[in-house]
């Protein structure tokens, strides 16, 4: 397939939305705000079904009823409509609801500074469910996961039955930037799998892999109840009747389970190097070429991109310990993802480089690297 | 043979309560409706009320406080069936902390029914007080100080467009007037007036379901708003992917960069900035560059600094931050003072500006020129980068020029005259 170049000037929004409806996504719900708004006006435009929410609270319940309604609905927000939607993405993932939500990273805290990017959401995708129980997050680390990882977080989210958060920041989904269209692969529409029995059907009955097979609450032949408070397999309230904590442990467990089914990573190891490079999202474009040009002057360096935050993949830890030191950088004040791979605590061997308010260039990890060794 | 909706025995409520009377009535509505139990979907909300959907047949949604309307509404829109029956329970709770969910369901006109059983207090957290409890009516746990004015929901989902409302009161059977509300195609609620058992009965001796209409100025009633129209979602399944209106750029024009060539832009809103800026890389593209382009501005679009980074390179360009600018263009006060301290760190390269403006210190060559009294405002910023490919040569200025008559503001605009104008610049200012 060697077609000519076909170059144009985008940006991320615009790929990630056509991906998301190439993947079989239904329905756009948004409530504007920046810097996610290139991907509100994208996806009114481009989805086969688009409304406005007057508020984010709204916005999730909408997507909510859609995704029971066996749609698979989509948003796009930052960190003050995701403020609004937690509880109601925990419900979603407590009635096991696909969805894709788009978070744009923007500096905070609160209302920050709506224009400038930032990386300061990752704790808070780890402590969104209560619980503790993963919220599965994909992050964006350069102009070809626009365009790749969308379909994933729509696979993740309906073939385990969950709503997945898709991170990004401001660079992502704002940089206009020549691409050529032409090497972009094809995408093919996610296909749903649904409950297909004739016997009596349980909502959150499990398959062989942790995961309840899905029916709308448009099924004609089988009752469906989607229930929010702790439940038992056939979607009955109750307290804490071991069937029912069964089923809230089941949340994590299946994610677990199916893991490696949605481990995405990019890892570019150097044979001899004693360091790697950790960096994920807006940062790991400079990860990359401080790892370039650390190889330039000779010195050895390996580079990993985590592209699957949440659940952290075990073999995360098994890439990690080959090496004598970890440099993490993020932008972010206290390197939220340090603190979830090593603890917050100091760490022989562990260090980041951080910054708020700014992008982190190459420099500074070069310098990491080869100062603070 | 009549269809049973829900299982009667042993309805999970405390003795008195006439939660099971609208449980009942639903029922019997339903089968006044003659639908199937399949055919339904019961949206719950948390109270008191919500623990009754184990007990239905029909498709059922448990989901947070106050939310349940907003969860029905895109239930009911992702069902886009008008075959399909969406019933949501909320409580007097509910209604006060989801009311936005109520006023934007109704005025949206999403099709579905809305019950609320106003016993007119948080009954499963003690009895406190809600937005529609009227304020004579006694509550163990009242917080006075504020309004005592009771929410008439009825009024507010009426002005916010519902197609049909109703209060009734919890007494025998009325499963006719919630039938009647579910034939509306549209948004449609019932406010049914009930007395709490356990929390309302001792605090209101003298209260009954039989009298609060008349003792707390409820009036029953019912409207209907002949012009509601049920919500229709648009279907755009056809609608053409997002790339296939991008123009591919074609490279027609060559370049004299060996690396990664970094401008900055400044300028003020309303001067074209960013479309200079899109313009300028369109150009670098058809010179078979690589460019990213990040634009900052105020909120605010209309007013203030607007400023552009791009990177132009015939390599893949991996980080798009800019340290050190090898240029800057600058067309305005605003982008100067918003550039201040980028143009400072320069420590070589040029600045092409107007020459009406301070240029900050720097290692940079200074270009300054009368821009502002020969070209208009709109076009100073297009001019500006014209100039700079003249001055620096990284690509040819014909492909800016080209760029220019290319895009739709090259039709708006004498491009010759801003050539003419932009040479004779150069010709005074390049060195």
């Amino acid at each position: 397939m060697n077609s000519k170049p076909k170059k144009v000037l985008l940006d991320g929004s615009m790929l990630i939305i056509e991906s998301l409806v190439r993947a079989g996504a239904d329905v756009f719900i948004g409530y504007p705000i920046t810097p996610a708004n290139n991907l509100y006006s994208y996806g009114a435009k481009r989805f086969p079904a688009a409304l406005a929410a007057p508020d984010e609270i709204t916005t999730l319940q909408w997507m909510s009823g859609y995704a029971a309604a066996g749609k698979i609905p989509v948003s796009a927000t930052s960190f003050p409509g995701y403020a609004l939607m937690i509880e109601s993405i925990n419900m979603a993932y407590m009635m096991e609801l696909p969805m894709v939500i788009v978070l744009a990273q923007r500096l905070g805290p609160a209302t920050g500074t709506a224009t400038m990017g930032a990386q300061g959401d990752v704790l808070l995708m780890n402590g969104t469910i209560s619980g503790g129980s993963s919220l599965p997050t994909l992050c964006i680390s350069n102009v070809d996961d626009c365009w790749s990882l969308p379909p994933e977080a729509i696979r993740w989210a309906v073939r385990m039955r969950t709503p997945v958060v898709l991170l990004t920041s401001k660079d992502d989904v704002m940089t206009l930037r020549s691409h050529d269209l032409s090497s972009l692969p094809p995408i093919e529409k996610i296909e749903r799998d649904y409950f297909t029995g004739e016997g009596p059907y349980a909502s959150y009955s499990p398959g062989e892999n942790l995961v309840p097979p899905f029916l709308p609450v448009s099924d004609t032949k089988h009752q469906v109840r989607l229930t929010a408070s702790t439940h038992d397999t056939r979607g009955i309230l109750q307290n804490s009747t071991p069937e029912a904590l069964g089923n809230t442990k089941r949340l994590q467990e299946k994610l677990d389970r199916n893991l490696g089914d949605y481990t995405f990573y990019d890892l570019d190891e150097e044979k001899g190097a004693g360091v790697l490079v950790v960096s994920y999202g807006i940062t790991a474009q400079a990860a990359r070429e401080a790892v370039s040009k650390l190889r330039a002057q000779g010195s050895k360096a390996s580079l990993f991109v985590p592209k699957t935050l949440f659940p952290v993949p075990p073999e995360y830890f098994n890439i990690m310990e080959k090496y004598d030191r970890v440099v993490i950088a993020e932008e972010n004040q206290t390197g939220q993802y340090r603190q979830v791979l090593f603890g917050s605590g100091p760490r022989p061997g562990v260090s980041g480089v951080n910054a708020i308010g700014r992008i982190i260039t190459p420099g500074e990890i070069i310098q990491e690297v080869l100062e603070n060794g | 043979m009549v269809k049973t909706f829900l299982d009667t025995d042993n309805l999970p409520f405390c003795k008195g309560c006439s939660h099971q009377m609208i449980a009942r009535s639903t029922e019997k509505a339903l089968q006044i409706l003659d639908i199937d139990p399949l055919d339904v979907v019961l949206v719950t909300d948390i109270g008191c009320h919500g623990i009754i959907d184990r007990k239905f047949h029909t498709h059922t949604v448990h989901g947070l406080h106050g939310r349940s309307v907003a969860l029905a509404a895109g239930i009911s829109a992702g069902l886009a069936d008008p075959r399909k029956k969406v019933v949501v329970y909320i409580g007097d709770g509910g209604t006060s902390i989801g009311i936005n969910h109520l006023l934007g369901a109704a005025h949206r006109n999403f099709d579905m029914t809305v019950i609320v059983h106003n016993n007119m207090l948080y009954g499963m957290t003690g009895g406190q007080q809600s937005d529609l409890t009227p304020g004579s009516f006694n509550i163990r746990a009242s917080m006075s100080g504020f309004t005592e004015e009771y929410l008439d929901v009825l009024k507010l989902v009426e002005d916010a467009g519902a197609a049909y409302v109703s209060r009734i009161q919890a007494k025998g059977d009325f499963s006719e007037e919630l039938a009647k509300a579910m034939r509306v195609p549209g948004f449609s609620l019932v406010e049914v007036l009930e007395v709490c058992p356990s929390y309302g009965l001792k605090q209101n001796k003298d209260v009954t379901v039989a009298n609060i209409s008349e003792k707390f100025d409820l009036p029953l009633t019912s409207r209907m708003n002949e012009k509601a129209k049920r919500a229709e979602i648009a279907d755009r399944t056809n609608n053409p992917s997002l790339l296939d209106s991008m123009k591919p750029v074609s490279v027609e024009f060559g370049h004299n960069l060996k690396g990664p060539f970094t401008l900055l832009m400044g300028g003020s809103a309303g001067e074209g900035v960013q479309v200079a800026a899109d313009i300028f890389a369109t150009a670098a593209m058809s010179c078979g560059l690589n460019v990213t382009k990040k634009g900052s501005y105020p909120v605010t679009v209309g007013t203030g600094y607007s400023a552009v980074e791009i990177i132009v390179s015939p390599e893949e360009i991996v980080f798009t931050g800019i340290g050190k600018a090898d240029w800057a263009v600058v067309s305005s006060e605003d982008g100067m003072s918003f550039l201040k301290k980028r143009i400072e760190g320069m420590s070589g390269g040029r600045v092409i500006t107007d020459a009406a403006y301070t240029v900050p210190g720097s290692g940079a060559v200074v270009h300054a020129g009368d821009f502002r009294g020969q070209v208009p405002g709109r076009e100073i910023n297009l001019s500006m980068a014209i100039v700079m490919l003249g001055i620096s040569g990284i690509f040819p200025a014909g492909a800016m020029v080209k760029a220019i008559s290319d895009n739709k503001i090259g039709g708006k605009m004498d491009v010759a005259k801003l050539v003419a104008a932009s040479d004779a610049l150069r010709a005074q200012i390049g060195g």
